[in-house]
């Protein structure tokens, strides 16, 4: 018993000098790390900004300057019409995007297990990413007219691929070591599937749905520009719509607006990325 | 029935069998013959050493044996052994927990949650990494996950009867520095006598194959065929640095020398 006991001692102590000490930045040296060279770009296209515009090449009512337009967005804030606006591109781009999920998951499920599907198919869902969606609209615009149906399509169309695509890298390339410990463990076809290469597939098939979404914004903000729904008001209508009364400041508020929900959103799918790869022990960060 | 030994299959005292297995991998004028007509019995309870250089098709017979592949010509038979294996890679699942890991190999047999639960603390206190069933496998050391390997592998033979499991073992130690590796064969040695296992382990180290073997099988080269099987009749525990260990290990290596000499002329 003596021996047992100073063995598992033995051991203990070796894991505890393999593992060593572990140590993580408080949350807010994090965060500040992340935040100053974004603050720093901020500050350095607002300096641009504010050069080219005193530069005098173009009127100000055509190329407003940043306090200008930071004032007509601070007016925009305070306008209810402006939230509508948001709220319904938002919506699109929600609905548009998990329906680009649902159908991307399908196509990416099937294409990756049936191997006619797959020569038939893998070709293809990759060339349609090149496709530029705005391409789609005039056909788009035929099937469903000015109406908001074009738009999803559009923004399916777009994002699908993308979504497929991670899915089936994700499958494609699952370890095959882990595929032998799979089958080993007793795990046949459909458990195979769902214990190890649905899982495996997991950070691809994330790196697919970041793609989707930019590519769905995209669509999205195409189409709100080429289809213009009477009596609603969206962030693509917006600009369109400034544009045609030449309200500078009004325009650049509004692209302005658009970046940042795009870089918002893209935000959380890195932190989700992040997150997984600290759990998988992916990276050495 | 009553002469048939505990775990052995009906007629035979093997827990495995091999019987003139050859394995070719590609086709025509790229045929590669990795293993020819390999005959080999492991009895239950047995320790069995496969050694050889490398690419003398050890891994290929264990996953023949694992039924990852198929053998080319030849027939293997487990007894409807439940057969485990260990791979020289760790080969855990990053997005599960360490306790999830070994719970796994209960899967495919349907044990119900609370029970997989229990049973996999039970094997990672055996492999003294009960405090680590909540870690990811990326959190331990190399030494750790491998115990977490052996770990599922164990648990994973322990669903069948006493002393008829087989456990395969390809290299598994074999990324490890040799202290760790020490205690570890400490510890398979002594799992493997409370539980009887059947067990194939593959190194190409002679010294690990003479400390842990009840039989010593050396392969050839270039087809894999036995060249020569040694019995190690040392008392246990044996210490992989002890006089009669190395005086065995140098006759085999000796021999293996041999074996590798004639792929030079
Ligand atoms: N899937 C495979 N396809 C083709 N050749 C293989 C394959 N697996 C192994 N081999 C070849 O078979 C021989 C034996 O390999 P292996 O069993 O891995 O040897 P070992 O484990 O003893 O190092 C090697 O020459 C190797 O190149
Ligand atoms: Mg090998």
């Amino acid at each position: 018993m003596a021996v047992d006991t100073q063995h598992a001692e033995r051991i203990a102590g070796l894991d505890a000098l393999e593992l060593g000490g572990e140590r993580r930045a408080g949350l807010a040296a994090r965060l500040w790390a992340r935040l100053w060279p974004m603050l720093t770009a901020v500050v350095l296209v607002l300096v641009a900004w504010q050069l080219v515009v005193m530069s005098g090449r173009w009127p100000e009512y055509v190329f407003a300057g940043p306090v200008e337009t930071f004032q007509a967005m601070w007016e925009r804030f305070g306008e209810a019409d402006f939230y509508r606006a948001v709220a319904t591109t938002m919506r699109r781009a929600f609905t548009g995007f998990a329906l680009a999920v649902l159908v991307g998951l399908v196509i990416g499920a099937a294409v990756s297990r049936v191997k006619v599907l797959r020569a038939a198919f893998g070709a293809l869902i990759t060339g349609l990413q090149t496709m530029p969606s705005i391409a789609w609209f005039p056909f788009a615009i035929l099937l469903f007219g000015l109406t908001e149906s074009a738009i999803t399509f559009v923004v399916i169309l777009g994002a699908a691929p993308s979504i497929a695509n991670g899915l089936i890298t994700g499958v494609d390339y699952t370890p095959p070591l882990l595929l032998r410990a799979g089958h080993v463990l007793g795990f046949r076809r459909l458990s195979l599937y769902r214990h190890v290469i649905l899982p495996a597939s997991l950070p691809s098939f994330l790196a697919g749905l970041k793609q989707g979404w930019a590519f769905a914004w995209r669509s999205l903000m195409a189409g709100e520009l080429m289809v213009i729904i009477a009596y609603q008001s969206s962030l693509g209508e917006q600009l369109a719509y400034a544009r045609e009364v030449s309200d500078s400041p009004g325009l650049i508020g509004t692209m302005i607006v658009i970046l940042s929900i795009g870089i918002v959103i893209d935000l959380l799918f890195e932190a989700a990325d992040g997150m997984l790869r600290r759990r998988w022990g992916l990276d050495q960060r | 029935m009553s002469t048939t030994q505990l775990g052995a299959g009906p007629g035979t005292d093997a827990a495995v069998r091999l019987e003139s297995v050859s394995k070719t991998y590609g086709h025509g004028r790229n045929a590669l013959l990795a293993l020819d007509q390999v005959s080999l019995d492991v009895r239950p309870g047995e320790f069995v050493c496969i050694l050889g250089a490398s690419g003398c098709g050890k891994s290929t017979l264990l996953s023949l044996v694992a039924g990852l592949d198929r053998p080319s010509t030849g027939q293997i038979s487990t007894y409807d052994h439940k057969v485990a294996m260990m791979f020289q890679d760790p080969a855990l699942f990053p997005w599960l927990t360490v306790a999830a890991n070994v719970e796994l190999a209960f899967r495919a047999d349907g044990v119900a949650k609370a029970e997989r639960r229990a049973r996999a603390a039970e094997f990672l206190e055996l492999v003294h990494l009960g405090g680590f069933g909540r870690k990811r496998p990326h959190e331990l050391s190399g030494g750790m996950r491998q115990r977490v390997a052996l770990a599922r592998a164990l648990a994973q033979s322990s669903s069948s009867s006493e002393g008829s499991a087989v456990l395969l073992m390809d290299e598994p130690f074999g990324a490890l520095d040799a202290m760790t590796r020490d205690l570890l064969h400490d510890e398979l040695e002594r799992i493997w006598r409370e539980r009887s296992l059947s067990v194939l382990f593959v190194t190409h180290n002679v010294r690990e194959a003479v400390r842990l073997g009840d039989r010593v099988v050396l392969l050839s080269s270039r087809p894999g065929r036995v060249a020569e099987e040694f019995p190690v009749e040392l008392e246990r525990p044996r210490r992989t640095d002890s006089a009669e260990v190395a005086t065995l290990a140098a006759k085999i290596t000796d021999r293996l020398k041999e074996e590798v000499a004639r792929h030079g002329r």
